[in-house]
């Protein structure tokens, strides 16, 4: 009865936020249509002066990096073998599996031709960035769905595929942290050929590095802010000292990163444009003081850390801060040569909307039916009905962040 | 033997001619916008009494040509840059990545194709000259050899230095190329891009970051095994598993 009850209690915001789900696939779909038939230049505000938008800068880019908790944590598992942290692996690895998933979905809608996207494996230019970006993508896509296998064969008792994938775990992870390095970095790398065109804050030789040092960076933060929604979505406990530790590496990641462009800036001499009374400048300063600086402190000081909510919140940062460095690359940074103001249309902000909501849907999923949270042994019938009703509340509380 | 054109700004009349014949030869709409897009492959430009034009300048070792990642672009033997539509996933990192902001597209099509001149290539092979060059009334766009041309280039220069500008554009700018362009006015005036960065061949920028691939993927490989062995080690060790034969403690 008191099954009943909660089930009820949460019918409510259940057909809210399904509704909010569904309208928002609804004209995610239309804007699809609409993208399929007429073409990029009627559903996009993209042009010959921005040919790449929100759908590059964010659904790619930052689709990318936000899913890096995938491979650091994974690094911190099994290569340092800080084996605490292994409660929360499984969680990061399908989050970083549904983020390239939603990543090559999100090509399809970018690319003019999306049904020549395969071409790259057979039609090959070693000297094109893009070219290993895809392949490295293509890989390690795999490989996070290897490493995520484990689960699904725990699921349905296949016993000998989870023996041969526990056998190749190491080599597996090793190939998957060396994938991630490059295609993070060469994110990065995609824009060294614009030297004339992308703006000097943020056009760098180092451009790679940076790429690479702030996914790692993100991938901690992101792994924190969605053990924190999970802990509450699922009712599961939070693993605070292992969060505390993640932030505290996070912190001093964002250290090294600040510390390395501070001195870039330097060695390009570009300080006059951190106090130029430009766009480009403001949006620098957001970008840094209140995604990286600002956080930074903030995870700096054990007091600070120990609070979940400053915690939460200053990860939050991190992770908008890292969305607005890739926007900040991919957008901002290319106004001043395009001669023009780029914002999303309708359209793409419609598209992007329905990934974000697909991919909080199928995790939803797989963590109903999968076991993500713990490896086990399937609970008892009586609990998993349990599990099935505290779940109900995730969306709710995700989709409202 | 590599071709190239030669534009001179001090013959060009400005007639338009060029637009017209590209137009015909690549079955273009007529249009009245004077601006590089998919209905024009070339845009004859004024600056008070100087008339230039824009197209693609061919470069000897193009940026688009490194970016594609599926070689959809193709620097010929012949000095075109040419562009197979087959091949293209319609990624658009060429026009992000060009020097020149060459590279246009067709926005409105639901299969769209990157526009660019492609030197009339298929003329070339032909034995033909293209296009715009061939219906040049005044010789302002000269097609030839392009080491003939920038002799000729020079040379020009030098026999009337109060009537040129004293550069060859494409001489050097982004590594050189194929197409080169003589001045009476310097070339920052006409809005031709110049500085530090135009220096050097734009693929360069990406290489010095691409060449460390396989550092990476070997160094990478090697540490990440050897750091897991120590770790796994010691741990083994520690905890007094360490059993002579080498075996180690399952990892999951």
């Amino acid at each position: 009865m008191s099954a009943k009850n909660l089930a009820q209690k949460y019918i409510g915001k259940l057909t809210f936020w399904k509704t909010v789900f569904f309208l928002v696939i609804l004209v995610g779909l239309y804007a699809a249509v609409l993208r399929y038939s007429q073409g990029l230049g009627t559903a996009t505000n993209l042009n010959d002066n921005f040919p790449w938008g929100l759908w590059i800068g964010f659904d790619v880019l930052c689709g990318v990096g936000l899913a890096s908790g995938g491979f650091t944590l994974a690094a911190v598992v099994y290569i340092f073998n800080i084996k605490q942290f292994k409660p929360i692996i499984r969680p990061a690895i399908l989050t970083a599996f549904l983020g390239y998933l939603l990543v090559i979905v999100g090509l399809l809608f970018d690319l003019g031709k999306p049904w020549n996207i395969w071409h790259p494996v057979v039609m090959w230019n070693p000297h094109s960035v893009m070219f290993e970006v895809a392949w490295c993508v293509m890989l390690y896509t795999a490989v996070l769905a290897l490493e995520f296998s484990p689960v699904v064969f725990e699921k349905f008792r296949l016993e000998k595929p989870l023996k041969i994938i526990k056998r190749i775990t190491i080599p597996l992870v090793i190939l998957g942290v060396i994938l991630s390095t490059l295609h993070q970095s060469s994110l990065g790398s995609l824009f060294l050929i614009a030297p004339q065109n992308l703006h000097p804050l943020w056009y760098s030789p180092l451009l790679p590095v940076y790429f690479f040092i702030s996914a790692v960076m993100v991938g901690f933060a992101m792994v924190i802010f969605e053990a924190n929604l999970s802990s509450r979505a699922f009712n599961t406990p939070l693993e605070k000292p292992l969060l505390m530790e993640l932030a505290r590496a996070a912190a001093f990641i964002m250290m090294l990163y600040l510390v390395l462009r501070v001195i870039d800036f330097g060695r390009r001499d570009v300080w006059a444009y951190l106090v130029q009374p430009t766009y480009e400048t403001l949006m620098f300063w957001l970008e840094i003081g209140g995604g990286v600086i600002l956080p930074m402190i903030v995870l700096s000081i054990p007091k600070f850390r120990r609070n979940r909510t400053a915690l939460f919140w200053s990860v939050a940062m991190v992770v908008v801060g890292f969305v607005m460095n890739r926007m900040n690359v991919t957008i901002t940074g290319f106004q001043r040569t395009a001669g023009e103001f780029y914002y999303p249309s309708f359209y793409e902000v419609a598209v992007t909307l329905m990934l974000v909501a697909l991919g909080f849907a199928a995790f939803r999923f797989v963590a109903k039916y999968f076991p993500i949270f713990e490896e086990t042994q399937p609970l008892p019938a009586a609990a998993r009905k349990q599990v099935k009703v505290t779940v109900k509340p995730k969306a709710a509380f995700l989709e409202s962040q | 033997m590599s071709y190239g054109i030669l534009f001179d700004t001090t013959k060009c009349i400005g007639c338009e001619g060029c637009m017209y014949a590209c137009r015909e030869q690549n079955g273009l709409p007529e249009n009245d916008q004077y601006k590089l897009s998919a209905q024009n492959y070339t845009v004859v430009k004024s600056v008070q009494d100087t008339y230039y034009r824009q197209m693609c300048m061919h470069c000897e070792d193009p940026a688009c040509v490194s970016v594609c990642p599926v070689g959809a672009l193709e620097k010929t033997e012949e000095g075109p840059v040419v562009y197979d539509a087959q091949k293209c996933i319609g990624c658009r990192y060429c026009m992000v990545s060009c020097p020149f902001s060459v590279p246009k597209y067709e926005w409105a099509s639901p299969n769209p194709a990157i526009s660019k001149c492609v030197m009339c290539y298929e003329r070339i092979q032909e034995g033909e000259i293209p296009a715009c060059a061939d219906i040049c009334p005044t010789g302002a766009t000269q097609f030839g050899k392009r080491d003939e041309l920038l002799a000729e280039a020079h040379r020009r220069i030098e026999e009337n230095p109060d009537l040129y500008y004293p550069h060859v554009y494409g001489e050097t700018e982004a590594g050189g190329t194929s197409v080169l362009f003589l001045s009476s006015i310097p070339f920052t005036e006409l809005g031709f891009p110049e500085g530090e960065e135009y220096q050097k061949a734009f693929p360069t920028y990406t290489w010095k970051a691409q060449k460390e691939i396989p550092n990476v993927v070997v160094f990478g490989g090697v540490f990440l095994y050897g750091l897991w062995w120590i770790v796994n080690r010691r741990i083994e060790i520690d905890n007094g598993t360490m059993s002579g034969t080498g075996k180690r403690e399952e990892n999951e």
